[in-house]
């Protein structure tokens, strides 16, 4: 079975400018990964190529076995771009309507009712483009980039404009997306939402893949803390291993232990880390 | 290519929702009624200094000033045509893909060249029609006014529709690279210069000017739309003679070069060669 979306040695270069530096990147069958890094890190240029807006300067890109841009690829995928906007006199339901024609999709009203009812819109069916929030219009895009039940969406910012509670409807979608097995690239600079829904994370920095792996496996020890009646106790160099050692010993002291943390470090800090001065 | 109609739909529904028809139609009609005017009044006047200049016989007044007449509705028309044809192609990719509007429908599987092909017989169909339409109107007109009909009516109408999809194909090809400001600017300066063009003809004409009739060829070839309405404005009083054909010639719509039988096929490749040049830049084009 084909990853639904392959890079190899992927690269683009805008004049002198590598935008992508050779990044090999895999996202396979209803996995959920999701793309960081810095501004200019390459991510947009990355999605861009995988669903054929961008030409690469070299390596490959495949989507479900096709080559990145060939009509079978874009069969195979949806996409909601970091900028977009609709025509402001077609309503949600024409909007849907008209990807359903591009994309020869069969689903008719019934389909057009489900999109609009999982991104939360089911009652703005009938309102026109123009007279939407931007937080209704990024949602529709992510109904319009479902049409047809591509096997892989690709999100660039799909929640930059969306408020907690829209951001809590995309974090439902996304898992309801991974229960439908649909694979999912999702780029955003919302660390807290990658962490909450990713099954793995790459972090991009100057083009090229610094980071990659679960959110749990970024993350390194960083020692453990201990209440005790004297206070919080840190022991940097320990790990979770050596915690009911330190308790025994703090106990045989006389102290009372009241609760016991192993801290590890934050997707944000594994980030900062890996993107060293990009972040800044 | 299936996916044609879906785009010509979707073209014509932005023009209309945009109620861009709707203002051309409400011009147009002021255009028509000022011209209606216009030309009832100018036969009158003719008929009466005819009389009294004694010309009568030597000069058909009725053919210089419906022909006059008809060749400034043409350049109107080809004006106007012109307007739309821009204001439907100009900002077809990079304007659009600026605004984000062009990408959620390039990356669906119906291909670059659909796209533009789609948007390019759009525009095309509608001008020829307007352009056909506003054609049909001022000979009418001129018709109601004077009682002239031209000698020929249907190789100027179609011609005069030809050159207004020229200029939509050119700013459709303009529009793979430039925004959308620039390329109406760039269009409609091509435009003027194809004009210019015609102009030095005149002049060269009258002066007996070999090398300005040259340049105004040599451009008149490179912009096709110029050759369209020069041939088609010939072919408004192509049956003229004497005295009268010498007083059109003099005329500011007069001196107009007919094509000759390579017009047709060369402002077909042309198109082609336009059309392809937009479709493979457009493929190539990162958005």
């Amino acid at each position: 079975m084909a990853a639904a979306l392959q890079a190899r040695g992927l690269a683009k270069r805008y004049g002198g400018i590598d935008a992508l530096a050779g990044v090999d990147l895999e996202v396979g069958e209803g996995e959920l990964v999701g793309l960081l890094g810095p501004n200019g890190a390459g991510k947009s240029t990355l999605v861009k190529i995988a669903c054929g807006l961008v030409r690469p300067s070299g390596g490959s890109a495949e989507v479900c076995g096709a080559r990145a841009g060939t009509r079978e690829a874009r069969r195979s995928l949806g996409y909601l771009a970091e900028l977009f906007r609709f025509p402001g006199w077609h309503d949600a339901d024409e909007v849907l309507a008209l990807h359903q024609r591009l994309a020869r999709s069969t689903g008719g009203a019934a389909e057009r009712a489900e999109l609009l009812e999982l991104v939360g819109l089911t009652e703005a069916r009938k309102r026109k483009v123009d007279a939407m929030s931007k937080g209704m219009q990024q949602r529709l895009g992510i109904a319009q980039a479902l049409v047809g039940q591509p096997p892989l969406l690709l999100l660039d910012e799909p929640t930059s404009a969306l408020d907690p509670a829209g951001r809590r409807t995309v974090r439902g979608l996304l898992e309801e997306l991974r229960r439908r097995r649909v694979a999912v690239l999702l780029n955003s600079h919302l660390l807290s939402e990658i962490e909450l829904v990713c099954d793995r994370v790459v972090i991009l920095a100057r083009g090229r893949v610094v980071a990659a792996g679960r959110p749990e496996d970024l993350a390194r020890p960083r020692g453990v803390e201990i209440d005790t009646d004297a206070g919080t106790q840190t022991f940097p160099e320990a790990s979770r291993d050596d915690a009911p050692r330190l308790v025994a010993k703090l106990v045989e002291g006389g102290e009372r232990v009241y609760g016991v943390r192993v801290l590890s470090t934050t997707l944000e800090e594994t980030y900062l880390s890996a993107v060293g001065d990009e972040a800044t | 290519m299936r996916a044609v109609p879906t785009i010509v739909r979707y073209a014509l529904e932005e023009s209309l929702r945009r109620r861009v028809f709707l203002i051309v139609l409400v011009l147009t009609a002021a255009f028509l009624g000022l011209y209606a005017l216009g030309a009832r009044e100018a036969f009158q006047e003719v008929e009466e200094f005819g009389e009294e200049s004694g010309l009568g016989g030597a000069l058909d007044e009725q053919t210089l000033t419906g022909a006059t007449l008809l060749g400034l509705a043409m350049f109107a028309t080809l004006f106007l045509g012109a307007v739309l044809a821009v204001f439907l192609t100009l900002a077809v990719v990079r304007g659009d893909a600026e605004r984000g509007l062009l990408q959620p429908l390039v990356v669906r599987p119906v291909g670059r060249v659909t796209l533009l092909a789609g948007r390019y017989l759009a525009a095309a169909v509608v001008c020829s029609v307007y352009v056909v339409g506003v054609f049909s109107a001022t000979a009418g007109i001129t018709y109601w006014a004077g009682g002239w009909w031209p000698d020929r009516f249907a190789q100027p109408a179609a011609e005069l529709a030809a050159a207004a999809v020229v200029i939509a194909a050119l700013s459709l090809l303009g529009s793979v690279f430039l925004s959308a400001t620039a390329n109406g600017i760039a269009v409609f300066m091509l435009f003027g210069a194809g004009l210019v063009a015609g102009l030095l003809g005149q002049i060269g004409e009258a002066l007996a000017s070999e090398r300005l009739t040259d340049i105004s060829r040599a451009a008149s070839w490179a912009l096709p739309f110029e050759a369209l309405y020069q041939d088609g404005l010939s072919a408004i009083s192509s049956e003229s003679f004497g005295l009268t054909s010498q007083a059109l010639q003099l005329g500011p719509f007069g001196g107009a070069q007919a094509g000759g039988a390579a017009l047709v096929p060369w402002t077909i490749a042309y198109l082609a060669v336009v059309g392809v040049l937009g479709a493979l830049a457009f493929s190539r084009r990162d958005l």
